[in-house]
């Protein structure tokens, strides 16, 4: 089986992020990088399925130089090759702009199975797994926990709300999108970072792919939210706070 | 173009409140451009759905029948939607951002060659879509840019049901999309639940819930301590279950548990909005997170900034004097 994954490099987890100058984005200088948590589930399905039943797992990413070394992590772990399309304007670009940009290379690619994470750390559109499938024309499920390769296709357990599963069938071609937690994630080895280095990076630009960056959405501007509840910080020692805490939550709060 | 739409959602034989939250920010951004509200009401029997719609305030209800939506795929609401859009011309498309809209929105949009403005928290004048960015920590201002359709999803929650004022029934018709059944490429079974349902934090009138700031499961017991000093049950963000350290049974967010207990303390949650919806009508949230600038702060009453290996058997100890 032949997998294409669309991985995205997004800042790290407990990365002070700070709002740019023009308010459009946030600010990239001195901000650490990591390959999206979903992304990484995806990227461990997509191993797991080709130990099982061979083939091929191909990491596509798009964003400007830094996304190489993302894309290095993933050939680490066990992915077979990479394609970087170069971009340096994605910031430019609504979910729609993007996803055509990553079609474009997925497409040349003929897999049987496409993936990606369920949604971005840092953007959180959750919508480009489902666009992916729309350009591609293929047949699709989100919010998937497992996949299990059939005779006719593929079997994945999706996730509903509160607690609930469901069991979908797709033919292949299909594609979809994995959320968190469905496996254990592994680490690269040594023998994979060395490895890594001699695998392919294709790279390829926005341009060469065709792929136009004009917007039916946008953003407009990024803030600092609204609180929603005024706040007591209960400041001091451990134990002076906590002390603190305990008397407001039995005398203001009431609820000791 | 004709308005501003709802699209509702039935499940399990009702419209959920999150459908009704919908139909509230529809009838807010009705009220602000001067456009009328209509729901569209997908589904295979959606007769007596449609008949409790009409009195949301609402316009008009459009019940889109027909057998093959009767259960949920995505090839057969892309269909039925574009159908429906390309009959009636929607200036405005909202959604409640349910699994299920995410499962299929974004790609009747791009179909259309739109883009979903997904998971809006508020609509501000111009219209702007507010939504989250940076798992909550930022604030980001959408507008729709091109002509079209504008789709739209907003967060459970983030609108109030109750204020659909109900009003004389509206007018009920019906939209008969065509669908093929060779048109379905996907067989969707049966939903199941995940594990026999043994705690009900739903009910728990006291919860402790911890997060990735616990680093290890070896570290369990300093929250365990609290929450028996407590009387609480213990619960948890979606990470912790994921690593196996708690039965998943014990998540608390948008896919796992909803819980209103009179005080939930939330030790070591950065606060992503998965997790804050399904917590956000606690009585009393208590924050304990070393990051002040976690997004946990901005719906708690009570925080503590800090080192919770320290700050929690501090708490335990001050608890247990408060009780005596």
């Amino acid at each position: 089986m032949k997998i294409v994954l669309a991985i995205k490099q997004v800042p790290e987890r407990d990365a002070q992020v700070h709002i740019a100058a023009d308010a459009k984005g946030i600010d990239e200088r001195e901000l650490q990088w990591a390959l999206n948590e979903s992304d990484a589930y995806a990227l461990e399905e997509a191993l797991q399925l080709k130990e099982k039943h061979g083939g091929e797992v191909v990491v596509v990413s798009a964003g400007p130089e830094r996304v190489g070394s993302t894309i290095r992590e993933a050939l680490a772990k066990g992915a077979d090759r990479g394609i970087h399309i170069e971009a340096d304007d994605l910031g430019q670009r609504d979910a729609l702009g993007v996803a055509q940009l990553l079609a474009a290379a997925i497409k040349s690619e003929s897999p049987d199975l496409t993936l990606t994470g369920l949604q971005s750390d840092d953007l959180g559109y959750g919508q480009t797994g489902v666009i992916l499938a729309e350009l591609l024309g293929l047949p699709h499920a989100s919010l998937i926990l497992h996949v299990e390769k059939t005779e006719q296709g593929l079997t994945v357990k999706r996730e509903l709300e509160e607690g609930w599963f469901q069991t979908i069938e797709l033919p292949l071609p299909a594609a979809l999108t994995i959320q968190s937690g469905g496996n254990k994630l592994r680490y690269a080895t040594l023998m994979g970072i060395k490895k890594a280095k001699t695998k392919e990076v294709r790279r390829v630009t926005a341009q060469e792919l065709g792929a136009t960056s004009e917007r039916v959405v946008t953003l407009e501007r990024i803030s600092i939210p609204q609180k929603q509840r005024s706040t007591q910080i209960l400041s001091g020692s451990p134990k002076e706070a906590a002390a603190a805490l305990a008397e407001k939550l039995k005398f203001e709060a009431r609820v000791l | 173009m004709s308005g501003i739409w709802v699209a509702l959602e039935e499940r399990n034989g009702k419209i959920g409140r999150i459908s009704w939250e919908a139909v509230a920010a529809g009838l807010k951004l009705g009220a602000q451009l001067g456009l009328p509200v209509s729901a569209v009401l997908p589904g295979a029997q959606t007769e007596a759905l449609a008949a409790e719609a009409a009195t949301k305030g609402v316009a008009k209800v459009v019940r889109m029948e027909h057998a093959l939506l009767g259960a949920y795929t995505a090839d057969a609401f892309t269909i039925a939607f574009q159908q429906f859009i390309a009959a009636e011309k929607p200036d405005y498309l909202i959604f409640p951002h349910s699994y299920q809209v995410r499962d299929y929105a974004p790609a009747l949009a791009a179909r259309l060659g739109q883009v979903l403005i997904g998971d809006v928290t508020a609509i501000g004048d111009g219209p702007v879509f507010l939504r989250q960015l940076m798992q909550g920590r930022l604030s980001g201002e959408y507008r729709h840019a091109g002509g079209g359709t504008c789709f739209v999803s907003v967060q459970s929650g983030a609108f109030r049901a109750d204020q659909t004022q109900a009003g004389a029934a509206a007018t009920v018709e019906t939209f008969s999309p065509t669908i093929d059944a060779a048109q379905i490429r996907t067989k969707p079974g049966e939903p199941f639940r995940g594990s026999a349902q043994t705690v009900d934090l739903g009910s728990a009138q006291f919860i402790v819930s911890v997060g990735r700031g616990i680093k290890e499961a070896e570290n369990l017991p300093v929250v365990q301590e609290l929450a028996a000093a407590l009387g609480a049950e213990l619960a948890a963000s979606r990470p912790i279950c994921d690593n196996g350290w708690l039965p998943i049974e014990r998540q608390v967010g948008s896919s796992g548990q909803t819980v209103a207990p009179k005080l939930y303390l939330a030790v070591g949650i950065s606060g992503a909005i998965q997790h804050l919806v399904g917590m956000k009508g606690s009585q009393c949230v208590v924050a304990i997170n070393k990051d002040a600038d976690a997004p946990i702060f901005e719906v708690a009453d009570y925080g503590i900034v800090g080192d919770l290996f320290e700050v929690v058997p501090a708490l335990t100890e001050a608890i247990k004097a408060a009780k005596q």
